[in-house]
């Protein structure tokens, strides 16, 4: 296995997109799949992140944690780009259907409709969702 | 094309009209796990599936539709039933698969 | 063709261990190659030994460590995930390993399909 990565490993570069689809706290699933994109970044790939559903809700701005005893995860969406992770996208219909705006949103993102989400999600390589 | 999979009940979670909401024209949808009840006809979800099926391929995984019982259920007519063998065919066929959660 | 499997939950609250156990026994059973199962979140409790299933219920973490040992099946559970749960190098179950989530990286890389199964 070792060899392998050795010889095709850093010079390959997929497109890996992330499906952010559920809220923080409630479960685990949002923070870990934030370091699984880290760490996909760390191997120089071409990294897409979306949110949908629920997910654009761990973008939301002022969150609290303190009360519920949990870290908030939330500052490092801003600490991306250092990782050189830009591509990070809402999907227009999840945000919407919650009332909320860019604004609302702790880091800039590019704003997908679900038929722009379609074209982008086919031409990747390898999906993780959670 | 991307295989897509979705492994939620539709009466209990929006995962399979999420799926549907951003999945393009000619992809797969292979309905496994508790997904498999959105295969069933006569039911106040089944137009979610009715309404695409001429524009995406639906399959449903047999073993899962046996353990559940519904094995002699009416099925939404054109879904395909496959095993897991069938399911290694679809990842293989599919340039690559979104797992709906 | 070379598959990459990623199993987000145990073997005792979800089904996803299960399809992924059979979807990977029947990718080999077709002649096709395991690169990897990676196993995250819960579904590092697949890796314990010392799990005990009642009688007459399947044994997961054997039969994931039998498909190790009988077809070579490289079964990787992530450390950091590991850890939170308590599973350590002690308690793994033979044929599983414990290393890092670029494991699951790499294997989206090699492997020219990964497919997730979790809730």
């Amino acid at each position: 296995m070792e060899e392998e990565w050795d010889e095709d490993g850093p010079e390959v570069v997929k497109r890996f997109m992330y499906v952010n689809r559920k809220a923080p706290y409630g479960t685990v699933y949002a923070l870990e799949m934030l370091e699984k994109v880290l760490i996909a970044a760390a191997f120089e790939q071409d990294v897409h992140v979306v949110f949908m559903d629920d997910g654009v809700y761990q973008l939301k701005k002022e969150q609290e944690t303190k009360g519920i005893n949990m870290k908030n995860f939330s500052p490092t969406f801003r600490a991306l780009e250092g990782y050189d992770v830009e591509k990070l996208y809402v999907e227009k219909e999840s945000l919407e259907a919650r009332g909320l705006t860019v604004d609302d949103l702790v880091v800039p993102v590019e704003v997908l409709s679900s038929q722009d989400l379609k074209a982008l999600m086919d031409k990747q390589e390898v999906i993780l969702t959670a | 094309m991307l295989l897509h999979t979705v492994n939620k009940s539709p009466f209990e979670r929006n995962t399979l009209e999420s799926c549907l909401r951003v999945c393009e024209d000619g992809a797969g949808i292979l309905l496994i796990e508790d997904g498999v009840y959105g295969a069933l006809d006569n039911t106040v979800v089944a137009d979610l599936i009715k309404k695409r099926m001429g524009n995406i391929k639906f399959y449903v995984l047999g073993p899962d539709v046996d353990a559940r019982g519904l094995g002699n259920q009416t099925m939404i007519d054109g879904i395909e039933t496959v095993d897991f063998g069938g399911f290694v065919d679809l990842v293989e066929k599919h340039s690559a698969t979104q797992s709906w959660l | 063709m070379k598959f990459g499997i990623l199993v987000n939950e145990g073997p005792f609250q979800h089904q996803a261990s299960d399809s992924a156990y059979l979807f990977t026994k029947a990718a080999l059973e077709k002649g096709h190659e395991i690169y990897r199962v990676f196993f995250y979140y819960d579904g590092v409790n697949n890796a314990n030994k010392l799990s005990e299933p009642q009688a007459d219920d399947r044994d997961l973490v054997k039969l994931w460590s039998a498909l190790a040992e009988e077809h070579k099946v490289d079964l990787v559970v992530c450390v950091a995930a590991a850890l939170r749960r308590g599973i350590k190098d002690d308690i793994l179950a033979p044929g599983f390993r414990i290393s890092g989530l670029g494991q699951l990286i790499e294997s989206g890389i090699v492997a020219d399909r990964q497919i997730t199964f979790g809730d």
